[in-house]
């Protein structure tokens, strides 16, 4: 198949810095965003994706001085999310420069802010994040998590993803909650269940260790993108690695 | 030499004007504008376009620039992009609304019932991400752009010209005009101006182009 499986580098913003840390905490600097964004669109990232880890409101317009500088510079699909609430927030990022705005907590309180916006952005411009984890010991039932995976919705992970397409999302983020930052692998029967559900897209993210984490997210997930943050960030991997290692197990990658 | 990227109030035209710019450097002066009279006096034009295109059209009808895009596309290097390629032809599946019809056929939606790859399993709709792009006949846009080279797709419509006018094609999974071109109109599926490398490539020969094949 021509098209190729995307990798996606994510980076976690506030301040104005990428930071990474495990499990939401333990914060650490990974450097300027559009020295990182350059970086790896000249390894090949396939996309990037900005997650504004921003927590108190006041400086939520940094992040609009990081998507414009990096949209001057990097010409590759950038998506952004983390803090969107409503319309306007969407309208704010795509001016900036942003390609597609994920929405994720606001798309559990407000799924109307999610047909809003592909109404009047197209739905190529809209991402809808979800957080989903395991509800039963085997791994079979997943719901999803809010506020950063603290708060249970009771909403089956699924029929949500359904609705979203519904609703009018272009695509899908799927983190598996309860693997983000533990480099043990996506969930894999989760990934799988959400890709096979629904006709967009699916990045699948939460839990990548090593390559042949990203391999299995596309070959066992049926994921149609994977995205990563610390592996790329610490440098123990280039995003030309760990596409020639999708190659090496036969997904059709950019190179 | 001016080059003109035509405002209509349909989408997010940050990446385009930036990506212009950069590979304008001092050839060219790039300028956004939704005012008829700049584009009638700009050199070159781009006619971009993000969303539906039904929506396109009526932004384009009320922003009262139809007049002037017409004149450019008759008569100036003109480059459409994404949906403003896609209002390039006769109408749209996508709505029943009239597009330009400057080439003659119709956008199509990609068929549910052929989205399956050659292992069986089904082809996502949007067609979203980095596909390869096949010559199909050599055009001075597409100089210094190896065949088979990816660029950035993401749309759900693609064109069905009527006429012998695809340049590049690409496949998902059966194969279609991802490019069309004719005298000073090239009209592109994809987007360049966030396909890294070969899109710049493909913009900065079009800063460059006297628009003949």
């Amino acid at each position: 198949m021509p098209l190729a499986k995307r990798i996606i580098p994510c980076l976690d913003v506030t301040a104005g810095r990428v930071v990474k840390g495990v499990n939401f905490v333990g914060l650490r600097d990974a450097g300027d965003p559009v020295e990182i964004a350059k970086k790896y669109n000249d390894q090949g990232a396939d996309e990037l994706t900005f997650l504004d880890i921003t927590a108190s409101s006041d400086n939520r317009d940094l992040i609009l001085h990081v998507i414009e500088a990096v949209a001057s510079q990097v010409f590759i699909p950038l998506t952004v999310g983390g803090g969107v609430r409503e319309v306007a927030d969407v309208r704010r990022l795509l001016n900036a420069g942003a390609d597609k705005v994920s929405i994720n907590t606001t798309a559990v309180t407000n799924p109307d802010v999610v047909r809003d916006a592909a109404s009047h952005f197209g739905s190529q411009a809209i991402v809808v994040a979800i957080d989903a984890k395991a509800v039963n010991a085997d791994n079979s039932r997943w719901e999803i998590f809010t506020h950063g995976g603290r708060r249970a919705t009771g909403l089956d992970a699924v029929e949500w993803a359904l609705k979203m397409q519904d609703y009018g999302a272009g695509e899908i983020l799927l983190t598996s909650m309860d693997r983000d930052g533990t480099k043990i692998g996506f969930n894999l029967p989760l990934t799988r269940a959400i890709s096979d559900a629904v006709s967009i897209p699916v990045i699948a993210s939460g839990g990548v260790g090593n390559l042949q984490h990203l391999v299995d997210g596309v070959t066992q997930g049926h994921a149609d993108a994977v995205l990563a943050a610390s592996i790329f960030h610490f440098g123990e991997y280039t995003v030309r690695e760990a596409k020639e290692a999708m190659r090496a197990a036969g997904i059709e990658v950019r190179l | 030499m001016k080059i003109a990227i035509v405002d209509y109030g349909m989408g997010n035209l940050h990446s385009v004007v930036k990506s212009m710019q950069l590979v304008a450097e001092d050839h060219a002066e790039v300028v956004l504008t939704a005012d008829a009279a700049t584009i009638d006096a700009a050199d070159k034009v781009v006619f971009p376009g993000q969303g539906a295109m039904p929506d396109c059209m009526a932004h384009l009808q009320e922003s009262g620039l139809i007049a002037s895009v017409r004149q450019a596309a008759a008569e100036k290097p003109f480059l459409g992009i994404c949906v403003g390629a896609q209002l390039m032809f006769e109408r749209s599946a996508e709505g029943p609304t009239e597009a330009l019809g400057i080439f003659r056929g119709e956008v199509v939606r990609f068929p549910a019932a052929q989205m399956v790859d050659a292992h069986g399993q089904r082809l996502k709709v949007p067609h979203m991400g980095w596909n390869e792009m096949f010559i199909r006949r050599e055009h001075p846009l597409w100089q210094g752009i190896p065949d088979g080279e990816r660029f950035y797709f993401v749309h759900s419509y693609h064109f069905a010209p009527q006429d012998d006018i695809a340049v590049i094609e690409s496949a998902y999974p059966y194969r279609f005009a991802a490019a069309v071109a004719q005298d000073n109109i090239f009209a592109i599926q994809c987007h360049p101006e966030k396909s890294s490398t070969p899109g710049l490539q493909l913009l900065k020969n079009f800063v460059h182009w006297n628009g003949q094949c």
